[in-house]
């Protein structure tokens, strides 16, 4: 049997802003693909505006649905902030797709705290990988006409750095959206996914 | 074919799968989609119940009448349950019947970290626990199997990280035949009526049947010896295993499917096979204590945490400094140099009905006491309201403000509590405020819904849990009902309003009730437009940041004056709700003019 390297996939996110199903797709293109799989995701509280987390994992045999520390293969940050909060699970050589949103918490708007400034949050990105990408997916996602796909968006940039071909994407996609907004979805990911596609 | 499944998906599979013909529940976190997936089966009569303890009785009736029955709840429900759970070891079942519990090691959304294996061994009945999707469906039937044949209630206990994480699971057809058939009440009192006279002479039974369920346990299939290196075994059932299996691939593995009662005889084999025995388990030594009772040598809880979740992570850690792992095989977080990380807790959503109460009493009210309970609502304790006081348990907000009064505190105080948690576990408490002639002010934040949880129906909504037309019970009639005469209504969306009413309700001499009825955003009427800051009135006094709205964000612009930033909404996140406009001191604030 060939043996695969596991891949380790970290979502993260506020809560609102897709990441669940986010993983919910990552995770059956990797089931599409062939690969066990394993997925976790926090639900309940967090989910009411707070920093939320996902895990997949794409293997051979997967045991543990949760990543080991520091061993992130692919960070898909749907928010500035929180993307820097799990950044230091970013393996050396791993990649992190950044959507570029700011969503401020209480503790900024109301307490002392503050938002990082954009040449930390670069400083840290550099830091961490050669493989950093930012991105505007909400700008696309609205370009396109909702904001809605702003997960999918991400997911497209993410396609281009996974050996999986994109029918099985867009087979996933269309089995995982209501069909009226099958078009939307397909053309969000491939927005995406020309972000990254040259650079991958 | 494998479908991918969470744990709470392949365990309504389960209930399909091996005949269920009756599932009832209360919400709560991580066990809710549990029950919401089983009322997409139409064979399966599927209901939420007021509460737990409500949702055991109906399961243990349903298996008195030869039907198949699973109850499912979240940790601390087993607290509401365990009431009836307890009489039905004593009267077992006529058909199977199994308790689903969702625990959550790492209290990622409960107010304590109970480990309700507990409950298995208190109440003597096995306890079964699944490590993924598949064994959450197949251990399913095999509880449904266990408790027939057994003649006792089986729990099934399932953590937040099997519930909530998903796997691939193969799926086959509904067995028909393992549902039984509807037939009349066959009566049985000596057995039924747990009186002490006919009681007593079933606990000898059950201990005995304890001692021949442990024996079983060596030969059962949920229970595996998986020889590896011999220089280390590990003893770890349910999301352990996994953790566990990653951490030490090669070593020696007993993987206990059913964690109570359990293998002696497997243990001892893996003991004396392996040069050191180890037992892995999130929260409570569970296992490690009944395992170094019966003389067989382990560790457990001298290296691993007591509390919390035991991933990877921290196994990895504390194996290490244990000496069971090479320090340089621990990978650990980066070091990197990352700016001062703001916090994040999670905030009611645009649009809340629950902001309007917690500004005003974090803010215009702040001498007073609020005593909270579970739901949405709780986050009131935290900025930027900082208004909750105490917040235990579903209903405890009612009765400890009856508490605090007849303490005599010289401080005004209200008791907060959920529409839901109302019908769950604040009528019993009002009941004695009016009774006891207390002085309580209660506050109800009917939000038409279990909002918390994901939007359950509950019986003050239209609405079952099937889809089905439900008798909506007002709340304001059984207020009334229980004795109260100070009932007010109030619109949640109108700030002074709510807090000229709650100023109203505290000064009556006698128990009040307030209403407060605006639906939670995702069960009423949608956006109401969006709202903007016109900068140039703004002072940037900050006032509309004390509502805590996600929707509201620092702009670029400052006061010059104070160099304080000014407020600006975002469009996508803001829905309209007008509260901010009716704290703005300057009438900065706006609805956007619909460009149709």
């Amino acid at each position: 049997m060939r043996t695969v390297e596991t891949m380790n996939f970290m979502i993260t996110g506020v809560g609102g802003q897709g990441t669940i199903l986010a993983s919910d797709i990552l995770a059956a293109v990797g089931v599409e693909a062939g690969y066990d799989v394993k997925k976790s995701d926090i639900l309940g509280l967090a989910v009411r505006g707070g920093s939320v987390l996902g895990h997949v994992r794409w293997g051979e045999q997967v045991h543990s649905p949760i990543i080991p520390q520091g061993r992130v293969d692919y960070l898909l940050a749907f928010e500035i902030l929180e993307g820097m909060r799990r950044l230091s699970q970013i393996r050396p050589g791993g990649t992190v797709i950044l959507n570029e949103q700011e969503i401020h918490p209480a503790s900024v708007t109301s307490g002392p705290a503050t938002y990082p400034e954009p040449d930390a949050v670069q400083k840290a990105l550099s830091a961490a990988t050669p493989s950093a990408f930012r991105i505007r997916a909400l700008e696309i996602a609205q370009d396109l006409g909702s904001t809605k796909v702003v997960n999918v968006v991400v997911l497209g940039a993410l396609s281009s750095f996974l050996p999986v071909g994109t029918e099985s994407w867009e087979k996933v996609l269309e089995e995982r959206v209501p069909s009226r907004f099958t078009e939307l979805n397909l053309k969000a990911f491939h927005s995406g996914r020309r972000l990254t596609k040259e650079r991958a | 074919m494998k479908v991918l499944m969470s744990g709470n998906e392949a365990i309504a599979r389960g209930a399909y799968e091996y005949g269920v013909q009756v599932a009832t529940g209360y919400p709560g976190t991580p066990s809710s989609e549990i029950l919401e997936n089983v009322a997409r089966y139409e064979e399966i009569y599927t209901e939420w119940s007021t509460n737990e303890k409500v949702a055991m009785d109906a399961a243990i009736g349903a298996a008195y009448a030869g039907k198949r029955s699973m109850v499912g709840m979240k940790s601390v429900g087993m607290n509401v349950a365990a009431d009836s759970f307890f009489y039905a070891v004593y009267t077992g079942v006529r058909a199977g019947l199994v308790i689903v519990v969702a625990d959550d090691p790492g209290m990622f959304s409960s107010q304590n970290e109970q480990d309700n294996r507990q409950y298995a061994r208190f109440a003597k009945m096995p306890v079964l626990e699944p490590a993924d999707s598949q064994e959450s469906k197949d251990f399913i039937g095999a509880a449904l199997e266990l408790s027939e044949e057994w003649d006792t209630p089986v729990i099934l206990r399932t953590v937040m990280r099997i519930s909530h994480s998903a796997s691939p699971v193969a799926l086959r057809e509904r067995d028909a035949k393992d549902g039984r058939a509807t037939a009349p009440f066959e009566r049985d009192p000596h057995r039924l009526v747990c009186t002490c006279v006919w009681a007593k002479h079933q606990h000898p039974v059950i201990e005995e049947r304890l001692k021949r369920l442990s024996g079983f346990a060596n030969t059962y299939e949920l229970n595996r010896l998986e020889w590896g290196d011999r220089r280390l075994g590990v003893v770890a059932g349910g999301a352990a295993y996994n953790y566990a299996r990653e951490v030490f691939p090669e070593a020696s593995f007993l993987k206990l499917g059913m964690s109570y009662p359990l293998p002696y005889e497997l243990i001892r084999e893996l003991a004396d096979g392996v040069d050191e025995l180890l037992v892995v388990e999130e929260l409570d030594p569970f296992l490690e204590e009944q395992i170094k009772a019966q003389g067989i040598d382990c560790r457990g809880k001298d290296i691993f945490p007591a509390y919390g979740e035991l991933t990877p992570a921290v196994i990895e850690k504390h194996a290490a400094e244990a000496g069971l792992l090479p320090q340089e095989q621990v990978k650990g977080a980066r070091e990197l140099p990352l700016p001062e990380l703001a916090g994040r807790s999670p905030i009611f959503c645009p649009g809340c009905p629950h902001r309007s109460t917690f500004y005003v009493l974090g803010n215009k009210m702040k001498e007073t006491i609020v005593t909270g309970g579970i739901g949405c609502y709780n986050l009131g304790a935290l900025p930027p309201f900082d208004a909750t006081d105490t917040m235990g348990a579903m209903g405890a907000s009612i009765g400890v403000a009856h508490g605090l009064d007849i303490a005599e505190i010289p401080d005004p105080s209200v008791a907060v509590i959920g529409d839901s948690s109302f019908f769950h576990a604040g009528i019993p408490p009002l009941l004695n405020i009016v009774h006891n002639g207390g002085n309580s002010t209660v506050v109800i934040l009917d939000n038409r819904t279990t909002a918390m949880t994901g939007h359950q129906d509950h019986p003050g909504v239209a609405e079952t849990l099937t889809g089905k037309p439900g008798k909506e019970i007002d709340v304001e009639e059984v207020v009334r009902a229980c004795g109260v005469t100070d009932v007010h209504k109030v619109d949640a969306f109108d700030i002074e309003l709510i807090e000229e009413t709650y100023r109203d309700a505290l000064a009556y001499d006698g128990p009040s009730v307030v209403i407060v009825e605006g639906p939670c955003y995702f069960v009423g009427p949608g956006a109401q437009g969006t709202y903007d800051v016109d900068l140039e009135t703004c002072i940037a006094c900050g006032t509309c940041f004390k509502l805590g709205c996600p929707a509201i964000k620092l702009s670029k612009e400052v006061n010059e004056k104070t160099g304080r930033a000014k407020a600006e909404i975002d469009p996508v996140l803001c829905v309209g709700c007008d509260m901010c406009a009716q704290v703005c001191p300057v009438e900065a604030i706006h609805p956007v003019e619909s460009e149709e």
